[in-house]
């Protein structure tokens, strides 16, 4: 298919040497106070934080994109979805929320999968005049969903509506709801791929496009979920809170020991404690990646990537070896939505926006390397770095370049409008890589 | 009487906004279906094509306005179109000659099209917010009303209002009048019939003698035309806003697929087809069973307007498992 997904030849030292870079930038931003750098360790590892989950949600469209060649346009979609896990699962339970409507809602949701259930059932059994039957059975199911779902949320809505009108959490260990958000996109990506996957590759990049934005408007549409726009805040942490850190007199002596501030050692040493676990995470995910990719196993999803008719020739699956990869893809993805969530401590579905969730972490992909797990991890730290210091370069580059400029109107606006350079730069990364390093920063071996 | 309002309210809430809307996106996928004929690949920058093009025309319109220069009783922008056309068709050629040129003479496959289509979408978006900014843009001026709900009150001695306005008019003449030629280009023309032929069998095309790259500029031409022309009817209709140009690609790429992708009518009945059920699934529909005599207790609204995009899915999905080529019979690579 794709001719430029051969394996070649490259340096067995650019891995190496990109990962100092990113260690430089890192301690650069740490230490530096210039026009360029914040010279502030907070701000350093919460880029870097953030950068870690990116790069596991790259991780996940690399299985999808770099094993299998699927486009997944629907990254925000999934990542949401994951993120919707922590507040399910580990929020305090809101007294009331169940026994008002918590019975009928189950039994709702229970009555769409099977009306979906008995609808697919029917349509691979019976003969003619079954797309009729199907037909009214959805049409049917609908009115039953909706007369059962209905009551439900209004109810639940209804219940404390000011402080929770939701159907509240488990009250269950924060680090639980990560793998639950991993399961949560597994089965929407199941749906997905069951329907999309099988079609030609540009369906399935519309297909998810909207799946993407259908979780999205549900996140923000069902408040008795996790309170739509009305955000979810107070989702428990797997860390220590600053305030408690800063009242802790060992906590402050040691502080005083090490020469910091107290405020900005608590915030520094929760900000290490998240990225130390992000890390754990993302190391045992390359772990498995990479095993599985040396596998018999990768071997065949490459072989199925680069020429479809001849895998299937020899007798794979290709559509179930799709639908396999693109489940599996998504889990990465949705597991980095509840970590994200976690590290922020709210839910708020009006951030998830599409150039950012979705085509920001493609870029990383590629300009990481597709295909290559550290290559993808990579690039991911690179351009989150990227993308948060050109908000900041972009202003001084205009400013710089509308030098010569009278002060006016032009100028002002040029000015105001240069944090959205962002864009351009990395549309121009992403046209860049693509046409002269068209395997990325480090190649797939 | 009763009847009568029903119907009325039919109209003024469900088969007059579905008309504009569904001509706007006829015309925004009428866009993506010839760039997949000639191009091949779905253009995910089409969405910020549009937001281009009508960020152009608005400021074309400011500059018309600030003059003194206007159009009353039609909008100003009407009279910005030719030329923002001529800025977004300039650009886009650029982004053909920079970007996708090159994947073309190297006959990459259309994945790698797509890719390089978000790149410039992401470019796009960017040129857009840089221009003009993120927030919510009304440039309709002109009179807003050609039959305002009152009038008509007045005139029908009925309840129920109906009004149309100029924007609505302005979409469906525009839109109409753009297809005709459109069709009259492809079936009539020389440079028609060469991007027809290209089309259907691109070495057979060429084997005739026909250029390549001037049918890919016709295309890209035609297609910004499409986009800002769809872009500056939709920011009319309802306002400019960035970000709802990235949203409204679902509805359009749903309505190229339904009608079949590469397929110009199709586009056209898959633009209406899409508004129409979105809307319709949408609308309350609790007055109008009310005048015929129910008394629902709900609002009979299938499903909020939120969650519009859901129905450019449904619609998309049912398509590719039952009919992938779509109603029309387009082409599948």
């Amino acid at each position: 298919m794709s001719s430029n997904r051969q394996a070649g030849q490259a340096s067995p030292w650019r891995a190496p040497a990109l990962f100092c870079v990113i260690v430089a930038l890192v301690i650069l931003e740490g230490t530096t106070r210039n026009a360029l750098f914040s010279g502030s360790w907070n701000t350093a590892l919460g880029i870097l934080n953030m950068g870690i989950i990116s790069a596991i949600t790259a991780l996940g469209v690399n299985i999808i994109w770099g094993y299998a060649g699927l486009f997944n346009a629907g990254v925000v979609g999934f990542l949401a979805l994951g993120g919707l896990a922590p507040v399910l699962i580990s929020t305090q339970p809101v007294p009331g929320a169940w026994s008002a409507g918590g019975a009928r809602m189950l039994a709702a949701m229970l009555m769409g999968l099977a009306v979906l259930a008995l609808a697919t059932w029917l349509w691979r059994r019976a003969g003619a005049r079954r797309g009729i039957a199907v037909a009214l059975i959805l049409l049917a199911g609908f009115f039953a969903f909706r007369w059962l779902f209905d009551p439900a949320v209004m109810a639940i809505e209804a219940n404390n509506a000011a402080r929770a009108g939701n159907i509240g959490g488990l009250g269950l260990p924060v680090l639980l709801s990560w793998p639950v958000g991993g399961l949560l996109a597994a089965v929407a990506a199941w749906a997905v791929g069951k329907v999309a996957l099988g079609l030609r590759s540009d369906y399935l990049a519309i297909a998810t496009l909207g799946i993407g934005e259908i979780i999205v408007a549900v996140l923000k549409n069902e408040d008795w979920l996790a309170r739509g726009v009305k955000n979810m805040t107070g989702i428990p942490r797997p860390v220590p809170y600053e305030l408690d850190l800063q009242s802790n007199a060992e906590f402050a002596a040691e502080a005083a020991r090490v020469g910091l501030p107290v405020a900005e050692a608590a915030g520094i040493w929760v900000k290490l404690g998240y990225t130390s676990l992000f890390t754990a995470v993302l190391l045992s995910l390359v772990l498995l990646a990479e095993l599985a990719l040396n596998s018999p196993w990768g071997r065949m999803m490459r072989a199925i990537r680069d020429n479809e008719v001849a895998a299937g020739a020899m007798g794979k699956n290709v559509t179930a070896r799709h639908l396999q990869v693109f489940v599996l893809g998504c889990a990465v993805i949705g597991l980095s939505g509840a970590m994200m969530v976690t590290s922020d401590g709210l839910l708020n579905p009006t951030s998830f926006n599409p150039l950012r969730y979705t085509f920001l972490i493609w870029v990383m992909v590629i300009v990481g390397g597709s295909g290559n797990n550290w290559g993808t991890v990579l690039g991911a730290l690179l351009i989150w770095f990227l993308w948060i210091k050109v908000e900041v370069w972009g202003p001084q580059l205009m400013a710089f370049l509308t030098m010569p400029l009278p002060a006016g109107a032009v100028k002002a606006h040029l000015l105001g409008s240069a944090a959205h350079m962002r864009f351009i730069a990395m549309g121009l990364v992403l046209l860049l890589v693509l046409r002269f390093a068209p395997r990325g920063l480090v190649p797939e071996r | 009487m009763d009847i009568l309002n029903a119907l009325v309210a039919i109209l003024n809430f469900v088969i007059i906004p579905a008309a504009a809307y569904g001509a706007q996106l006829a015309l925004g996928a009428l866009g993506v279906t010839l760039v997949y004929g000639i191009l091949r690949f779905s253009n995910f920058a089409h969405g910020d094509t549009m937001a281009f093009g009508t960020a152009v025309t608005i400021l074309l319109t400011w500059g018309l306005q600030a003059l003194g220069v206007t159009l009353t009783p039609l909008p100003t922008a009407l009279l910005a179109l030719p030329v923002a056309i001529a800025f977004t068709a300039a650009l886009v050629l650029l982004t053909d000659r920079a970007v996708y040129r090159f994947y073309r003479r190297k006959k990459a496959a259309p994945i790698i099209m797509v890719m390089a289509s978000v790149g410039i979408m992401f470019i796009m978006n960017g040129l857009t917010r840089l221009l003009i900014g993120v927030d919510e843009i009304r440039f309709d001026d002109g009179a807003r009303f050609i039959i305002s709900a009152g009038d008509f009150k007045r005139w029908s001695g009925l309840d129920e209002g109906l009004s149309l306005r100029g924007t609505q008019v302005i979409t469906l003449v525009t839109a109409f009048a753009v297809m005709v030629w459109l069709f009259w280009f492809l079936n009539r023309t020389r440079s028609g019939k060469a991007m027809r032929a290209y089309s259907d069998n691109e070495d057979l095309a060429l084997l005739s003698g026909i250029d390549p790259e001037r049918v890919v500029r016709l295309t890209w031409i035609i297609a910004a035309a499409l986009a800002t022309l769809a872009g500056t009817l939709y920011g009319l209709d309802k306002a400019f806003k960035a970000f709802n140009y990235f949203q409204i690609l679902l509805p359009i790429f749903a309505a190229a697929i339904v009608g079949g992708l590469g397929s110009p009518q199709g586009a056209i009945a898959g633009g209406f087809v899409v508004a129409f059920s979105e809307v319709a699934v949408t609308y309350p529909w609790k007055k109008v069973a009310t005048y015929f005599g129910f008394q629902p207790e709900g609002l009979l609204q299938l499903l909020s307007t939120e969650y519009k995009f859901a129905v450019s899915f449904v619609i998309l999905i049912v398509v590719l498992l039952f009919r992938p080529t779509g109603l029309f019979r387009g082409k599948s690579v």
